[in-house]
């Protein structure tokens, strides 16, 4: 599967734009500001419903714009799927497939497996939990349609559970036949989340090391520790003695929203222990592991999105990023230089067919 | 938008609070009734204030009524030994229309939802509960029905109300939820398709 055209208006600094892609690399080069990672932000959103970079879509419409809409065309099986996403402001976002509106954004998810690799953003490691969940959801939900809609139930239920909680604290009183109806629903989804959660990540780390091993040459033995309050086998009888405390504190403190994954280096927190470039490794191997996933349970190669590796990894990296490139293990691939000679120089010994595309603000010159 | 007159704009923004009515069709609205006779809005504005002023609700089960008691609870080919709840009155309404039902009605007024402020409180829970535990004995109620929303709030309204009613004694039934009639499998969506597999009824020839 592959992108074979994309049109742009008004999204972002892209007032309108219109490319032809290449079904095996795309490179797009230009100064800084010139909107290559809008690029690749609009390519996420034909994919995923969303950006990759800016969970406000109305901040994603052209300044002084009234909406964006971003059009593309795929290419699966000599079928053509074409995905049309629109926001005007003040309403909600559209997004159809062949002309066929979707009634919920949930149903494309999946559709178009993506993979993201923006090397600076080491934010999985260095930020809160909640980083590390969304990144193992978004995949759990791209496979899953079942876990997508426990997700969803879940979070609305706590929701729910929540305002009840803080009407609890407010109020000064406690009505245990209202809460048992959110306890049972949230008890319920959090044993079945937990479960698919832990399931994914055996199957995930193996492929970790692995690509931890390829991109860092190095033999340091890498580690997902998936921590739950939901593995303890006492889980339901501990969520539901903790009414006290979670009025106390006006929100529900156990459960699958609090879970986190630890990351490991030989045994010790990659986050404090580990060095700038283990760190970039890392979270390289978590994205060619996410690949490999895709393509193991889809049995197709999702689109890979490369954002400024060049500039942001080292030469080893790069060759070893760029090896696999070469061996044919990806499908297409997009991907952004501020220094166009600097990607034709690397690129110029792999046998691909190969789209260049100079990017100026609101303007293209192929 | 801008207007050519204050009684216009006033009259539009009025109009434009009705839900489903944009400020244009507001003034489409305003424009049409200017056109028509004067009587033509007196009798509207007349029929608006005598519903406001007239209105009234069943004390029994909180539907619409022109009297204390409405038609529904007072009708004589009623059975009224089954209650059906359901959270408003269009819902009363749609299921007097199957003609499939001839019991009565308690109108919750609402589904509780924690995040909008809806507690057992702001509904018709409690007078449910008295309801029941005040008919006589020749009218007992013995089964409520639960007609509500096949949302999470509307699970969660119907589990709370179960649990209140459970201590009563009386048989508590939810309606049944599946493929629409004239539907096709394939069609039906997954949660639907896979509830109706689980919940399925024995086949019956009759």
């Amino acid at each position: 599967m592959y992108l074979k055209n994309i049109l742009l208006n008004q999204f972002k600094n892209h007032a309108k734009v219109q490319f032809d892609f290449s079904p095996e690399i795309n490179c797009f080069l230009g100064i800084n500001g010139s909107g290559k990672t809008n690029l690749l932000d609009a390519i996420h959103y034909l994919c995923l419903t969303k950006s990759a970079f800016n969970a406000q879509d109305s901040q994603n419409i052209q300044h002084e714009g009234s909406f964006f809409s971003i059009k593309g065309e795929f290419e699966r099986n000599d079928k053509t799927m074409a995905v049309h996403c629109v926001l005007e402001e003040g309403k909600k976002k559209q997004l159809s497939l062949n002309g066929k509106a979707y009634e919920r954004m949930s149903d494309h998810i999946g559709l178009i497996p993506v993979v993201l690799i923006a090397p600076d953003d080491t934010t999985l490691i260095r930020d809160g939990s909640e980083e590390r969940r969304k990144f193992f959801d978004s995949m759990l939900c791209q496979l899953d349609k079942k876990y997508l809609q426990q997700l969803i139930q879940y979070q609305h239920a706590l929701k729910q559970r929540n305002a009840l909680i803080k009407a609890f604290n407010e109020q000064a009183y406690f009505d245990k036949l209202q809460i048992e109806p959110y306890d049972r629903q949230l008890v319920k989804l959090a044993k079945e989340i937990f479960k698919a959660r832990d399931a994914f990540n055996e199957s995930f780390e193996p492929k970790l090391q692995e690509h931890y091993g390829t991109i860092s040459g190095d033999r340091e033995r890498v580690k997902i520790h998936y921590e739950s309050d939901c593995r303890d086998e006492g889980f339901e009888a501990i969520f539901l003695n903790n009414h006290k405390k979670d009025i106390l504190l006006k929100r529900t403190g156990l459960g699958i929203h609090k879970d986190d994954y630890r990351f490991e280096i030989d045994g010790h927190p990659i986050k404090k222990f580990g060095s700038q470039g283990q760190q970039k490794s890392f979270v390289i191997a978590l994205k060619l592991a996410q690949f490999q996933s895709f393509l193991d349970n889809k049995k197709e190669k999702p689109i890979l999105l490369l954002d400024d590796v060049f500039d942001k990894l080292d030469d080893l990296r790069i060759s070893k990023l760029m090896g696999l490139v070469a061996k044919g293990d990806f499908g297409q691939i997009f991907m952004t230089d501020a220094r166009p000679e600097r990607s034709k120089n690397i690129l110029d010994d792999i046998p691909a067919d190969k789209s260049f595309f100079e990017i100026q603000p609101t303007l293209i010159l192929d | 938008m801008n207007f050519p007159s204050k009684l216009i704009e006033d009259a539009v923004h009025e109009i434009s609070l009705l839900p489903g009515i944009g400020k244009k069709t507001a003034l489409r609205l305003v424009l049409h009734l200017l056109k028509q006779s004067e009587n033509h809005t007196e009798n509207l504005t007349h029929a608006l204030n005598k519903l406001r002023k007239e209105i009234r609700y069943c004390e029994q089960c909180h539907h619409i009524s022109e009297t204390q008691i409405c038609q529904i609870c007072t009708g004589v080919k009623r059975d009224k030994s089954i209650i059906c709840v359901v959270e408003d009155i269009p819902d009363v309404m749609a299921i007097e229309n199957t003609g499939q039902y001839s019991g009565l009605y308690h109108v919750l007024g609402g589904i509780l939802s924690p995040i909008h402020g809806i507690g057992p409180e702001q509904l018709k829970i409690d007078s449910l509960e008295k309801r029941i535990l005040e008919t006589n004995a020749d009218q007992k109620v013995r089964e409520v029905i639960l007609a509500l929303p096949s949302t999470m709030e509307g699970d969660t309204t119907a589990f709370y109300i179960t649990r209140k009613l459970k201590p009563l004694n009386i048989k508590l039934s939810t309606i049944a939820r599946g493929i629409p009639i004239g539907g096709e499998l394939e069609f039906t969506d997954e949660v639907t398709l896979g509830r109706s597999i689980l919940t399925r009824v024995n086949y019956s020839l009759d």
